[in-house]
């Protein structure tokens, strides 16, 4: 089970022709208390790229952007009373949605774990 | 008195960011530094949400140090600020303190401000981000024999919560002239010099998060100590200004550069309060007094009010407020409030939809979401008034 990420912060672990996608550890330190995460529609379409989900923090809203394209199929039901998951467990408990993946080729622009703590130790 | 922390920027070039007295002091606490008002400032240290609560319940204490710290001398001074403010100064007894405006010459606000009057001279705490600004605009206009001066050498410390009054009081503080004006005789807004440890500082019962506290005005060069002796008593936490805005929000009051601007005036803000009968009228003989004047008589077309939100989404600044799909006005800042576990903000809107009860909604990217207005303060204010302590 691989992770991948992108240099926006967020994750995604790839198992056959679905991803679960998160923010990282990174990013919940970076935004504080999460106080609110608004997430995709089921079944809504998504570019790479696009602003899929919003998480919104005592001191700001922050846009989570699709790291591949697909459809979402699934989003986190514990969020809705628990956004503070998001800070807790970012990269397990507090993941955001579950997409197909449209295009496995697009996994190749992004970060593997090391890649990214590089990314993360020259901002 | 030396311009130590004011360096002009050089034309240019990109613009300084300064640092404060307690700069190393924040870093070596794990605060998170940001630009603010042109200086580094903490936003937060262990996170908002604890530090909102701990302020709450015990008491936080705030470097402020970035707001401007002046002072204005001179026999007619009261006068002087009568002339460009729309409060009451020359009734201001010695050792009170009063919330005020610096009106633009069409009633605009300037900016917000404290006025204390310390017995000789008046002292006067403006915001950060407006005080060179504000320092001009006074200075062009002060009468003969009336001046003014940046205490730019000192720091500016806030100590809030209940627990603040324990806090300050395990200093031992000193009383530097009345010695009857003892730290426990002081209530809300009432100031007065002390000693501490040969340290002369001026403290007043007063700030900016609707609790009990003390603002405490120190050299520079003593900043360290006293922040490092606050901290030590177990009540206390440094908080930054992430948490500063919440608990000020909850408390119902404006921010400069937000609620508050050139475009608005204080009628409009709901700061009436800050502007006794005597001074509302058009020959008050302060700046924009006539448009205030009339803004008392008539009213005005849009009020600034507090909304509570439906859900967990938060509205923050630029949100539109709109009621029978037509936009009524607009926030001015708002996010969620710890205490009251739930989305407000503040909002101006057209005046006839200010009643409390009216049932609003608020744009937010594209959702819309259901408010209410509400009475301010959303939290209540817990100031230590005259005969409570």
């Amino acid at each position: 089970m691989t992770r991948y990420f992108t240099a926006d912060h967020e994750w995604l672990v790839v198992e056959g022709d679905a991803a679960t996608v998160g923010i990282t550890d990174y990013a919940q330190s970076q935004l504080g208390d999460i106080t609110f995460v608004e997430l995709p529609t089921v079944g809504a379409a998504l570019a790479k790229g696009d602003s899929a989900s919003v998480v919104d923090s005592v001191k700001a809203a922050s846009d989570v952007y699709a790291p591949v394209s697909g459809a979402v199929t699934e989003v986190n039901p514990a969020l809705e009373d628990a956004p503070e998951l998001v800070n807790s467990a970012p990269e397990g408990e507090g993941w955001l949605w579950r997409m197909t993946l449209a295009d496995a080729a697009q996994l190749d622009g992004l970060m593997d774990e090391a890649a990214y703590a590089a990314h993360v130790a020259g901002l | 008195m030396s311009d130590t922390y004011d360096l002009a920027p050089i034309a240019g070039e990109k613009p300084l960011i300064l640092t404060l007295p307690l700069d190393a002091w924040h870093r070596a606490r794990g605060g998170r530094m940001v630009e603010f008002a042109g200086y580094h400032m903490p936003v937060q240290y262990e996170g908002i949400l604890a530090e909102h609560q701990w302020t709450r319940a015990h008491a936080g204490l705030f470097d402020v140090s970035h707001m401007g710290q002046l002072v204005l001398r001179g026999d007619h001074a009261g006068q002087a600020l009568e002339a460009l403010l729309p409060g009451a100064f020359t009734t201001l007894k010695p050792g009170k303190q009063r919330y005020s405006l610096l009106l633009a010459d069409d009633g605009g606000i300037l900016d917000d401000l404290i006025v204390t009057n310390r017995g000789p001279d008046f002292y006067v705490v403006v915001n950060g981000a407006t005080k060179h600004a504000d320092i001009a605009h006074i200075t062009a206009r002060l009468p003969h024999g009336v001046t003014l001066d940046h205490l730019a050498d000192h720091a500016l410390l806030a100590l809030q919560g209940p627990e603040a009054a324990l806090a300050l009081g395990a200093l031992g503080l000193v009383p530097a002239a009345d010695p009857a004006r003892t730290l426990d005789s002081l209530v809300f807004m009432e100031a007065a010099p002390f000693m501490w440890n040969g340290v002369a500082l001026g403290v007043s019962r007063s700030g900016y998060t609707g609790e009990d506290g003390f603002e405490i005005s120190v050299h520079a060069d003593h900043a360290v100590a006293l922040a490092d002796a606050l901290l030590a008593q177990p009540q206390v936490k440094p908080i930054g200004l992430g948490a500063r805005d919440s608990l000020r929000l909850e408390a119902g009051l404006p921010l400069y550069g937000h609620d508050l601007s050139p475009d608005i005036d204080p009628v409009e803000a709901d700061l009436g309060f800050a502007i006794p009968a005597r001074r509302r009228v058009a020959d008050a003989g302060f700046r924009g007094a006539a448009q205030l004047a009339k803004a008392f008589a008539e009213g005005t077309a849009r009020r600034r009010v507090g909304l509570l939100i439906e859900g967990r989404m938060a509205a923050r600044e630029g949100a539109e407020v709109v009621s029978d799909g037509r936009t009524v006005g607009i926030v001015t800042s708002g996010g969620f409030a710890p205490s009251l576990e739930r989305p407000i903000a503040m909002a101006f809107i057209e005046t006839a939809l200010a009643t409390p009860g009216t049932a609003l909604t608020l744009s937010v990217r594209g959702k819309s979401l259901a408010a209410t207005v509400v009475s301010l303060p959303f939290h209540p204010h817990r100031y230590v008034r005259k005969g409570a302590a």
